[in-house]
């Protein structure tokens, strides 16, 4: 099965071009079906693929579909590399992947575009494979950049609305900021060690100069800034939510935006070569996460909240990635993917029974009309709040302690943020669900559970992120990581944790302490007091409106960035038309005159020339005998 | 004499075409440019199958005295633009299917006299001949733009003309200047490439470097380099549909090509001690053209500028002079000749279904013309060098190569990517999407001609970035060649 | 010595002759008279030649005054013949008036 690895985005592919050229032929039931179908097959076959890698002795394998191109000693083979780390990836995009293309045949069914939608997310699903599949930087990019494409068309995916439009080009171009620095580091890669293949980089990679190294390292980590939404690159997740939102769960939750983790976590070796660059991955990790969780305090759009506890995590990912914890990173990544996807096609079935309206203030004791969604999102809520037992428990207490045995001031800063995040996460599961609805009558009117298409991935995701910590049970509790066990082969560098077991059940307790005591605070405040955000407009604390305005950032670098950009182009254009062509003309004109001035020595006079004729031959004598 | 078929069956079908009559004409021009396609193919194939192949070559002594031979012949090099040129014209012809233009025999005509000198720029390996052929091919393209041009063409055609004359005036001089150093151990003089190549490399740095700034104007002048380029966005404006895509697509890259081909093996010296200042002309160029592409509001000027940002990396890519510089320019030139046609084409679709091409007064159109709207997008991924279209590994080859000259250089040669992606979605946001405008009101369906166009173009961009092998191959080789002959 | 006379009487004479042309090419404006200056600065020359023909014993000389005698006359003819035209047209031989090739 190894060897037809190929199948696996060949599915999805084959699924795109179907309902590409015929999704407006057939009917909407066929297309949907021909999409889920698809990318369940992939599941399938990646569930083989996983099996056998787990039985067979040779943990690497590649596969050569054919030459892509070369240049001299550079050779890109289409080549694609199943090992445990790519394996895991394909069950987790698969996975998730059609449990939100079967949520998206129920979400989407009344959308004129339907056909359209599941085209381009069976695209995204091919260019994710690619991504992870890659057995060399440069295919990794073209998934990269693909994944990139389908977010830019399915974020605008209601194209006539302009802000759409606006929050889509703004994901493709911060994006491409991000890719600018990642291929920037693949051609490096190239440059240093004359491959970008992994299989021929990394056995040689140790010899490399360390500073070669640290660019590397740091010019991939731009890429991974781009792609998974952190600090500064953050802005364009929390718009990129204008999108459908099984497209917010599935790109901008589940699977592309930790591209970036995957790279750094295929990327190990350099990372864990460079401290300066481990460093500052593990520092922009937690100051996203601080700073995002803030932001998520204050926001009143449901999916909004989802976007910044998106970033914030991912920002908890990086963490445990520059503290060199790379499995804890993807088993994290793997919880994340359960319990977020769930949040948000929870999200979507509390938008699609609203009617469309995404302001947490005028929802309110949904709880009573959609059950199903509500305990799925409870389960949710606790497993990302870090509720003892549920997968997101043993994923974050995981990266904390690894980070604490680096740095207790990262683990201090880590599980402030990891608090907040339980703060508003119950903020919003109080506001969206219980108390009095504050909607308008018409919409609770209207409020309704989702259909069966929809609850079912609900409902086994919800499973998933109950159980889900199973992968990676605490060693000190005398259980296997299991996790770490299957990722140890790509881990270059090894730094086995040597913290004493008291220390490690004390951060647990202080992890499962704060975890409660936030829940109980955010209870008290939205629970006992009712307290329900102020509407738009109403005068806030300085404080917090700073926050509630998203500290003011998109303005910030609107000054910085676009006006300056914006005024350079004007200027740019000024010089072109009023200085440089100027100059062109101006060489032109002064022939003119000049003509027009020699032109006036032809006076017509006989005698003009007769006198000038003479004055010429004196004057050649003149020269030639003296 | 396979490959004298390339160069005279343009030149009997530009003649053939004279005499026949309004519609008919354009088939005929069709016709005969898709037989010069053929006779393409078989020569790629008989390349590809032996490259030493006797029909590949031809040379005849013309003018005795002076040393001055006919001599074309196919190599990797050449190749390469000579499948982009006969790739290209049917195109060209196919896109003015929907154009009514006077005279459409002397119109089809001059294209195709124009693809014959251009074949010959390609082939020829005489500097005599080459300078012949390039001039012979500013000809068509000035009457063209004269007879054929909108409003102010005079002025803006006489402009381009003198340009591009004064460039080609001092690559003249150059070649002649070198023309006087061959033969200095036989005593015999000689125009043939291998001969000036001799000669270049056998002058002292300060002949050099004046050579190559001679020759090194002509060609900066046509692509062109930053700040040589003020002709071209009103050329590109002004210039009918078809002149536009003949200017851009292929004419552009006799200004690359000839860098290739007739500057770099000559004065390697020269090209050590002022590439640095080429290329960092060319990435100002970049950076330069993209910014104004950004504040452009008419559409098809736009394209104008982002074409001299894409020809600013392929010639800091060439003057880098490395491998993936030079094979990265040659795939790229192939590329950006494909895409910018299309764009070309989308901008005259546009122009004839809502009568304007100003952005502000363009939107919503995807509203109206789904299909329209997906094949705007392959091509404009093309230009924005997406992974999997034909525009990426030129773009990622030429980023490489700069960057292996100067990382700094690479940074900000990598820009472009960034640049090309806000100036494209920009614009593709302005007429597609959003709230149909009401110039988009009679958008209707595309006409059958135009849709075939784009399909190809289309097919194109994706073939190409898939299974860039058999391309990418040849200017491996060709790159190679060039290399070879640097040392 | 000529006949008595000393070589520098002839060259002088001949410059004489030949600055009288040139001030009366330059300063007259009827174009016969310049016709006529530009006859005398051909005899001047000739003058010259024919002199120094009989100082050197040498015939050639006097072969080259044969062909600019030759040369003028042909000269004068097809000029007197355009002059007589210009006069017909234009009622002048006025060389400042004869300047419509201007502009």
């Amino acid at each position: 099965m190894i060897q037809l690895v190929a199948l696996v985005p060949l599915f999805p592919l084959i699924g795109f071009l179907i309902n590409g050229f015929f999704g407006k032929k057939i009917s909407k039931s066929l297309a949907g079906l021909i999409a889920t179908l698809a990318v369940a097959a992939s599941f399938v076959v990646s569930l083989l693929i996983f099996f056998e890698l787990e039985h067979a002795e040779v943990k690497s394998h590649v596969v050569t579909i054919f030459s892509w191109f070369n240049s001299d000693t550079l050779k890109i083979p289409f080549e694609f590399v199943v090992d445990p780390l790519s394996s895991w990836f394909l069950l987790i995009i698969t996975g998730i992947g059609s449990l939100i293309h079967l949520y998206s045949t129920g979400y989407m069914h009344d959308d004129e575009g339907f056909a359209r939608f599941f085209t381009y997310l069976n695209l995204f699903v091919f260019f994710m494979l690619l991504l992870v599949l890659g057995n060399n930087y440069l295919i990794m990019f073209v998934g990269w950049e693909g994944v990139g494409l389908c977010s830019y068309l399915l974020i605008g995916f209601w194209f006539k609305n302009t802000e759409y439009n606006n929050a889509a080009k703004k994901a493709f171009i911060m994006n491409r900021i991000g890719d600018l620095g990642f291929l920037l580091g693949i051609i490096l890669i190239f440059i240093t060690f004359g491959s970008i293949s992994y299989n021929q980089v990394f056995p040689i990679a140790s010899g490399a100069n360390g500073t070669t190294v640290t660019a590397i390292a740091l010019l991939l980590f731009i890429g991974a800034m781009g792609k998974s939404a952190q600090l500064p690159l953050y802005t364009w997740l929390p718009d990129a939510m204008a999108g459908p939102t099984p497209v917010s769960a599935l790109i901008h939750a589940a699977t592309m935006v930790t591209a970036g983790i995957y790279m750094i976590v295929r990327s190990n070796i350099f990372y864990s070569m460079s401290e300066i660059a481990s460093e500052f991955v593990a520092v922009i990790g937690v100051i996203t996460a601080l700073f995002a969780a803030v932001i998520g305090l204050f926001q009143n759009d449901i999916k909004k909240v989802l976007a910044y506890s998106t970033v914030s995590q991912l920002g908890l990912m990086f963490l445990g990635l520059g503290v060199g914890a790379y499995s804890s990173s993807v088993f994290h990544v793997t919880t994340h993917a359960f319990f977020k996807a769930l949040l948000f096609l929870g999200a979507g079935s509390v938008i699609h029974a609203m009617g469309g309206e995404q302001d947490m203030r005028k929802m309110g004791g949904l709880s009573k009309h959609l059950k199903i969604t509500y305990a799925t999102m409870a389960i949710a809520t606790l497993a990302i709040s870090g509720f003892p037992g549920l997968s997101g428990f043993f994923s974050k207490d995981e990266i904390l302690a690894h980070t604490y045995e680096h740095s207790p001031v990262l683990w201090f800063v880590g599980q402030v943020a990891s608090m907040l995040t339980a703060f508003y996460m119950f903020r919003l599961l109080f506001l969206t669900f219980f108390g009095s609805f504050r909607g308008t009558h018409e919409q609770e009117h209207h409020l309704h559970e989702s259909p069966s298409s929809m609850t079912i991935p609900l409902i086994v995701l919800a499973v998933l992120s109950l159980v889900g910590g199973v992968l990676g049970l605490p060693e000190f509790w005398g259980m296997t990581n299991w996790m770490h066990h299957h990722l140890d082969v790509l881990i270059l560098h090894k730094n086995p944790s040597t913290m004493p077991h008291d220390t490690e059940w004390m951060l647990m307790g202080i992890a499962v302490a704060s975890a409660l005591a936030t829940i109980y605070v955010a209870y008290v405040i939205y629970r006992q007091k009712h307290i329900v955000p102020l509407p738009e407009g109403e005068k806030m604390p300085t404080l917090q409106r700073i926050i509630y305005h998203k500290f003011y950032v998109d303005e910030i670098y609107d000054a910085l960035v676009r006006k300056p950009l914006d005024a350079m182009s004007a200027a740019f254009k000024f010089i072109d038309t009023k200085f440089i062509d100027a100059v062109v003309n101006g060489v032109g004109d002064a022939v003119n005159g000049g003509s027009g001035l020699v032109r006036k020595l032809q006076t017509g006079h006989i005698g003009f020339y007769i006198f000038a004729m003479v004055i010429g031959i004196i004057s050649i004598l003149f020269f030639v005998f003296n | 004499m396979l490959v004298g078929l390339l160069i005279f069956v343009p030149l009997i079908a530009s003649l053939l075409v004279l005499f026949t009559k309004g519609k008919a004409s354009r088939t005929a021009a069709l016709g005969l440019s898709i037989i010069e396609l053929v006779i393409a193919a078989v020569v790629f194939f008989q390349f590809k199958h032996n490259p030493d192949n006797a029909a590949l070559t031809l040379n005849y002594s013309w003018i005795e005295s002076m040393g001055i031979h006919f001599s074309v012949s196919i190599n990797a090099l050449s190749l390469l633009m000579v499948l982009l040129t006969a790739f290209l014209t049917p195109l060209i012809i196919l896109s003015s299917f929907n154009t009514e233009y006077e005279n459409p025999h002397s119109f089809y005509s001059l294209i195709l006299f124009m693809q014959m000198a251009l074949v010959g720029v390609f082939t020829t390996n005489d500097g005599f001949l080459f300078y012949i052929f390039w001039e012979l091919a500013l000809i068509p393209i000035y009457f063209i733009c004269l007879l054929w041009g909108g409003e102010n063409r005079g002025r803006i055609t006489f402009k381009f003309f003198v340009y591009t004359l004064f460039g080609s005036l001092f690559m003249l001089i150059g070649l002649v200047y070198l023309y006087n150093h061959t033969g200095i151990d036989t005593g015999i003089k000689s125009w043939a490439v291998n001969d000036l190549y001799v000669a270049g490399k056998s002058l002292s740095l300060n002949q050099q470097s004046f050579v190559f700034w001679a020759i090194f104007l002509a060609f900066a002048v046509k692509m062109p380099v930053f700040p040589l380029h003020t002709w071209q966005p009103d050329t590109y404006v002004n210039a009918p549909t078809q002149g536009t895509m003949l200017l851009s697509g292929i004419m552009l890259k006799m200004g690359t090509f000839g860098a290739i081909k007739w500057l770099l093996p000559i004065t390697p010296l020269a090209l050590e001690r002022w590439g640095y200042l080429v290329i960092a002309l060319s990435i100002i160029g970049i950076i330069y053209a993209s910014c104004i592409a950004i504040v452009q509001k008419d559409y098809k000027r736009l394209i104008a500028y982002s074409s001299i940002a894409h020809v600013g990396l392929i010639s800091a890519g060439i003057f880098t002079a490395n491998q993936q510089g030079i094979q990265g320019s040659l795939v790229q030139m192939l590329a950006h000749g494909v895409n910018v046609v299309g764009l070309f084409l989308i901008a005259d679709i546009l122009m004839r279904h809502t009568g304007t091409r100003e952005l502000n007064k363009l939107g919503g159109i995807r509203n109206m013309n789904g299909n329209f709207a997906v094949l705007f997008l392959i091509i404009m991924m093309g230009a924005v060098a997406l992974p999997l279209t034909n525009g990426f590994i030129g773009e990622f080859l030429l980023i490489n190569s700069v960057f292996q000259y100067h990382a700094i250089a690479g940074a900000f040669a990598g820009l472009t990517i960034i640049l090309g992606a806000v100036y494209m979605l920009r614009s593709y946001q302005a007429i597609m999407l959003g709230e149909r405008h009401d110039s988009a009101v009679a958008f209707g369906s595309l006409a059958s001609s135009d849709k075939w166009a784009l399909y190809i173009i289309c097919a194109t961009v994706i073939v190409l970035g898939v299974y860039p092998k058999p391309i990418s191959d040849l200017a491996e080789e060709g790159a190679k060649l060039i290399i070879m002959n640097l040392k | 010595m000529l006949n008595g006379i000393p070589i520098n009487y002839y060259i002088m004479l001949s410059a004489i002759l030949f600055i009288i042309g040139v001030v009366g090419v330059m300063a007259r404006r009827n174009a016969i008279i310049i016709f006529m200056c530009i006859e005398l600065m051909l005899n001047a020359v000739n003058l010259l030649l024919v002199s120094f023909s009989t100082l050197h014993n040498d015939a050639s000389g006097q072969v080259f005054v044969f062909f600019i005698m030759a040369v003028a006359a042909a000269e004068v003819a097809v000029g007197l013949a355009i002059l007589s035209m210009v006069y017909r047209h234009l009622k002048t031989v006025d060389i400042d008036l004869l300047n419509r090739l201007k502009n």
